[in-house]
């Protein structure tokens, strides 16, 4: 194949996985890993069997039940039959197939953007996908990860492979110093907030720049995880030093001989200096303020001191009304000092040690205000594992938290973890679309730092005057 | 050719959790979604019905669904395209269509229709003006026409995806098919060689 001298890192991994490439198709483009969950497998597995097909690769997928489980009491039997119905199928699919399940109560179960890459199940340069659109949060380690629907999942089952027209490319780039109070979710959700909710779709986005590079892996992932909240297929982060670290410590990462050959190919990974991307965007971290949503979409987003405005980009005044009229807020509206009545930390967005440590490290010695419930909910068994063994649990509970167990909770209340109607929710998933967190539920979409001190105050909250 | 009255949802941004809250996620087959679609903009929290929403209008009918730009967004739930098609809609006109929801919608033999926003907000004002007023959906010749108004545009579809939906072939069919080219790429790619 002739291609052009300088390509980008995206466009090397997918060259990588092309099986073929015919004019006029798609692209059938073969996937190293499959996530699957409850939720949006069993559709699929069904339609294996009225095919009389089997799983082709049942070695590179991965299964765990994830959204529809509770976060309390998960040694019982789950109460709700349907929930309980969704996870028993997944099991006996999983059997049934030769799949690897982390069930509930499995010490590897969690969210599975959790889950995968801290147990080294992700590794950079590999094609990743999941019935679950934020898959993206994979992109973190160079690979190429992005949601699927469950005919595809079907598909990947079936085949290994996806028929995929290639999408365009992206390069957002973050450089400069962050502030004080400033956190990865509040890069991301600045960035959203200046390319709408519907601005990246049909691209593949790369975060580069000095910013990017100075973040530990969960805080790329936390970027990664909301691409798909601009509308793009998947974002990804070139690995580096700090990438192969993290993966060095993780269970399912090569070993010896097998690390030294993977580490060479690894580091080759990386966009040609004169590659041509379709779109570029360059952004000054010192510009960007502690983040909060005050609407129904992500993209409606803007500086925690700041006023709710009159418009927001790619979107119409009616649009921005109905939103306004839902949150039961008002333009020009001060954010800061809107009372609160929830705050839900957690999701594959936040839920990971590091996002935990930055809670606990904050509210220690403070307790949370009365009248608000603070549900703290760890992405994985080993997050809650961990957590507990740095003592992070005493802090929450001194604090009037309350740490439950590992799983998706309010971020989509697919669970009993519903936050009521009318009720106002600051929350570090996300999305804040309409009834999202429970029907007729209100969130703000904000960093875990900023959630913390929302639970201490009882508002909306400027975090930089707390610390 | 699909002929039908339109049902009109003039809203950006309609996400797949609109569409099919995720409470309604919990069954483990593809049938009966269509009696939550739309869900919390359909029904209060006592099962009572909105009346001013579109699909609780007696005026309004149809296998068309006219909506605003950029719809599907957010989730990648297959379970929109299932409640839109059970419920009876076979075609989406849009000025903007999220990209997963796009492939879905195609996987499920639902059109996405994406027009220019002016001819959108001409759809709009057709149906506003006459609720009955049918438009005609050529896949074949990829043509949108609404004639009682002179409204006419072509779309975009990939001449791939086009012959899925005009022969009821799927992605499933075309990669079974490619077994060996797959097996050639595994072993390749087990040696190393790409």
């Amino acid at each position: 194949m002739i291609g052009r001298m300088s390509k980008t890192l995206f466009e090397k991994i997918w060259e990588k996985h092309v099986v073929e490439s015919k004019k006029g198709y798609p692209d059938v483009l073969y996937i190293d890993r499959h996530y699957i969950h409850e939720v949006t497998s069993p559709q699929a597995f069904e339609g294996l069997r009225k095919r009389k097909l089997k799983v082709r690769r049942p070695n590179q997928t991965i299964a765990t039940a994830d959204h529809n489980v509770p976060t309390l009491n998960q040694h019982l039997p789950i109460k709700e039959k349907l929930s309980r119905f969704q996870v028993e199928t997944l099991q006996h699919n999983c059997a049934e197939f030769g799949i690897e399940l982390f069930d509930l109560g499995h010490e590897k179960q969690g969210i599975v953007h959790v889950i995968g890459p801290e147990l080294g199940l992700t590794l950079p340069g590999m094609t990743i996908v999941c019935g679950d659109s934020h898959t993206s949060t994979h992109g973190a380690f160079g690979t190429i990860a992005f949601g699927i629907g469950t005919s595809q999942v079907e598909q990947v089952f079936a085949t290994q492979c996806l028929l995929q027209y290639k999408p365009k490319t992206m390069k957002i780039e973050i450089n400069g110093d962050l502030g004080k109070g400033v956190v990865s979710k509040d890069i991301i959700l600045y960035i959203i907030s200046k390319i709408s909710s519907s601005g990246a779709t049909g691209y593949f986005v790369e975060y580069t720049g000095s910013v990017i590079r100075s973040l530990t892996m969960e805080a790329r992932m936390t970027i990664c995880n909301m691409s798909i909240e601009m509308g793009a297929r998947g974002g990804l982060i070139a690995p580096d030093e700090i990438t192969f670290d993290y993966l060095k410590k993780t269970d399912h990462a090569p070993k010896d001989d097998d690390w030294i050959n993977a580490l060479k190919e690894w580091k080759l990974l990386k966009t040609d200096k004169n590659a041509d991307f379709d779109k570029e965007y360059v952004f000054d971290a010192s510009e960007i303020e502690p983040m909060i949503t005050y609407g129904t979409n992500p993209g409606m987003g803007v500086g925690v001191s700041q006023f709710i405005p009159k418009r927001v980009i790619n979107s119409t005044a009616l649009d921005m009304e109905k939103a306004l009229d839902y949150m039961g807020l008002q333009v020009n509206q001060r954010i800061q000092g809107i009372k609160i009545d929830y705050v839900f930390i957690g999701s594959c967005t936040n839920s990971r040690i590091e996002d935990l440590r930055m809670v606990a490290d904050f509210v220690k010695g403070k307790k949370k205000a009365n009248d608000i419930n603070v549900w703290i909910v760890p992405g994985s068994k080993k997050v809650e594992k961990q957590a507990i063994a740095e003592g992070l649990d005493v802090i929450f509970k001194e604090a009037g938290f309350e740490l439950r167990q590992p799983g998706c909770s309010a971020c989509l209340a697919m669970n009993e973890d519903k936050v009521p109607a009318g009720k106002y929710c600051v929350s570090t998933s996300n999305r804040n679309f309409e009834g999202r967190q429970g029907p007729g539920s209100r969130t703000f979409l904000v960093s875990p730092l900023t959630a913390a001190a929302a639970a201490v105050t009882g508002e909306i909250t400027d975090v930089r005057e707390m610390i | 050719m699909i002929e039908s009255t339109c049902v009109p949802l003039n809203v950006e941004n309609i996400d797949t959790d609109q569409i099919i809250p995720a409470r309604f996620l919990k069954a483990t087959t593809r049938e009966g979604f269509g009696e939550n679609l739309f869900r919390d903009w359909r029904f209060d929290e006592n099962d009572k019905p909105f009346d001013d929403f579109v699909l609780n209008n007696p005026q309004y009918s149809g296998t068309i669904l006219i909506a605003g730009k950029n719809f599907g967004c957010g989730s990648s739930r297959e379970h929109a395209a299932w409640s839109l098609s059970d419920y009876g809609f076979k075609v989406v006109v849009s000025s903007f269509f999220a990209d997963i929801f796009k492939s879905n919608a195609l996987n499920n033999f639902i059109l996405p229709v994406q027009v220019d926003e002016i001819f959108l907000s001409k759809i709009f004002k057709a149906v506003e003006k006459n609720s009955s007023v049918v438009a005609k959906v050529d896949l074949k010749n990829q043509l949108f026409e609404i004639a009682e108004f002179n409204l006419e545009t072509s779309f975009e579809i990939n001449p791939y995806k086009k012959e899925c939906l005009l022969n009821g072939y799927s992605d499933l069919d075309y990669l079974l098919s490619k077994k060996d080219e797959i097996k050639a790429h595994e072993e390749r790619r087990m040696l190393n060689l790409v």
